[in-house]
């Protein structure tokens, strides 16, 4: 019986009308692609982008030049020099990040104490020379200050799961 | 007068070969787009919407991305093969359309009799398309063998196997369809089914009109029976050594392929250029006959959207272990029936001139 149920399944072609049929279903269905420059997916607050160095309202740099995202960092991409200032304070005079360097972990924003150095949602950010992707603390300082609003934004809004 | 005469007739001539050159051409471009379209679609994907309106210029832009790339010849190539291979798959194609006739036209009453639209109305049609359209294989081997490169060769001994083995089914098929229509013109097979859908061939002949398609799909190395080109496992076969224009040429070949057998399919089996009911006849041959093609080609699509890759043992036992028994069985049901005498007035009323 089994056998002669195979043999019409078979000659009637079932299976690959069945086939045809599911591809003939999708063919209607909504489709999902993302047109990416118009239309992006959404971004989480934790997404880890470009990075930057913030200031805080005064204006005065966060940095207290601690080096423990020197030392963290597992793709040995930050480097930083510092020296005291004339108030007294230790601040940094170099803090550079190489950008093809980085795998984006994340520990920098982690091991920083002030928050002062963060990734942002930024991920446009592709040059034509390996050279742009070297980023000094004057790049990091004005990406800071470019997107300040939304850093903070996504730290306030992940802020209750830290 | 005689040379001015023979330049007029030279002249329609050159006309009548870029009245359909030109627009397989072009319907060749935008198969490429309707299948990426098609596809997409199927994978729940937009597919390419960018170029132009639609993604509608996108053929253009690929033909003339391809126009403009370098053409890399190997080294160790045989180089007049080599570029020869291309021009020997692309040329049988275009030729075989030579006799396709696409409709019937009386040119708005000009002619009392009506003409076939064709540029050859060939009485041997039928043989002649096969003949033609055997020829590609030579294109594909060529390409192989002239690459030197073993997944060439290979691809190359594979499209050969395969076209071989499913040129016999389809001849077998061609025959049931001949000894219906009596003719082996092909407008004459058109006028035998003329009538409305029940005079079609594809009911007498379901099971050889399903094998004489899917048969066509393999002489095409359209996916399922895409052996030849087996991206996951040959790279791309036969024309991996491919690049520009050449390799432009050969899709251009398999796209032309497609439009001809799908052509020939509808001519063979779905009445060719008459409508489904015979009030429908007020809308032009030719727009039922492209139609019919349209309908075929997005058949071919939408097989290369949904089954996988037939394993090599697979397709030869498909193709001489099923597909040849069922047309021999029919042809012999056909005879049979032919001579048997209730039958005969059954199958008598797809055949012209029978006693009806």
């Amino acid at each position: 019986m089994s056998m002669i149920k195979r043999a019409v399944k078979t000659w009637l072609l079932m299976e690959l009308f069945r086939g045809l049929m599911l591809t003939g279903k999708y063919l209607f269905k909504k489709k999902i692609t993302v047109e990416y420059p118009e239309e992006r997916t959404p971004l989480s607050p934790r997404f880890r982008g470009l990075h930057a160095l913030r200031r805080y309202a005064s204006g005065e740099e966060r940095c207290i030049a601690c080096k423990l995202c020197e030392v963290v960092c597992p793709a040995l991409a930050i480097t930083i020099e510092s020296e005291e200032r004339d108030d007294g304070t230790r601040r940094t005079t170099r803090y550079d990040i190489d950008m093809t360097l980085c795998i984006y972990c994340g520990f920098c924003q982690e091991a920083c104490p002030v928050d002062a150095v963060v990734e942002t949602q930024v991920f446009e950010f592709a040059t034509e020379t390996r050279a742009e992707l070297y980023y000094t603390k004057d790049m990091l300082l004005k990406v800071g200050e470019r997107y300040e609003s939304e850093i903070a934004a996504n730290i306030a809004a992940d802020a209750r799961y830290r | 007068m005689s040379w001015l005469d023979t330049a007029i007739t030279a002249g329609i001539w050159a006309l009548e070969v870029l009245a359909i050159a030109i627009p397989v051409a072009l319907s060749v471009a935008y198969i490429t787009y309707a299948e990426r379209r098609v596809i997409g679609w199927m994978q729940i994907r937009k597919g390419c919407n960018r170029v132009g309106w639609a993604g509608l210029l996108q053929p253009i832009a690929d033909g003339l991305k391809l126009f403009l790339k370098e053409t890399i010849i190997p080294t160790t190539a045989n180089k007049f093969l080599f570029v020869a291979a291309p021009v020997m798959s692309l040329l049988p194609v275009l030729v075989a359309f030579a006799v396709v006739p696409f409709g019937e036209t009386t040119l708005g009453g000009l002619w009392e009799v009506a003409h076939v639209m064709a540029i050859s109305n060939l009485n041997i049609g039928v043989l002649y398309v096969m003949a033609i359209s055997s020829l590609g294989i030579y294109g594909i081997l060529m390409a192989g063998w002239a690459s030197n490169s073993k997944y060439a060769f290979l691809g190359a001994i594979r499209a050969t196997c395969q076209m071989v083995s499913y040129e016999i089914a389809m001849g077998f098929a061609i025959v049931c369809v001949l000894m219906l229509s009596g003719s082996l013109n092909l407008a004459e097979i058109v006028r035998a089914q003329s009538g409305g859908f029940w005079h079609w061939y594809f009911i007498p002949l379901f099971p050889v009109f399903l094998v004489y398609f899917i048969s066509g799909v393999a002489e095409t190395n359209r996916s399922p029976f895409d052996l030849t080109e087996g991206e996951s496992e040959i790279v791309a076969g036969f024309f991996v050594e491919y690049s520009g224009m050449w390799f432009a040429t050969f899709s251009l070949a398999e796209y032309g392929a497609m439009i001809l057998i799908s052509l020939i399919t509808a001519i063979m089996f779905l009445g060719g250029w008459h409508a489904p009911f015979p009030f429908l006849d007020v809308i032009p041959g030719t727009v039922w006959l492209l139609g019919k093609t349209a309908f075929l080609i997005f058949m071919f699509i939408w097989f290369r959207a949904t089954f996988p890759r037939y394993r090599y043992d697979q397709l030869m036992r498909l193709g001489w272990k099923v597909f040849l028994p069922v047309t021999l069985v029919w042809i012999a049901v056909i005879g049979i029936s032919i001579y048997t005498p209730v039958l005969s007035d059954i199958i008598g009323f797809w055949r012209p001139g029978s006693a009806l």
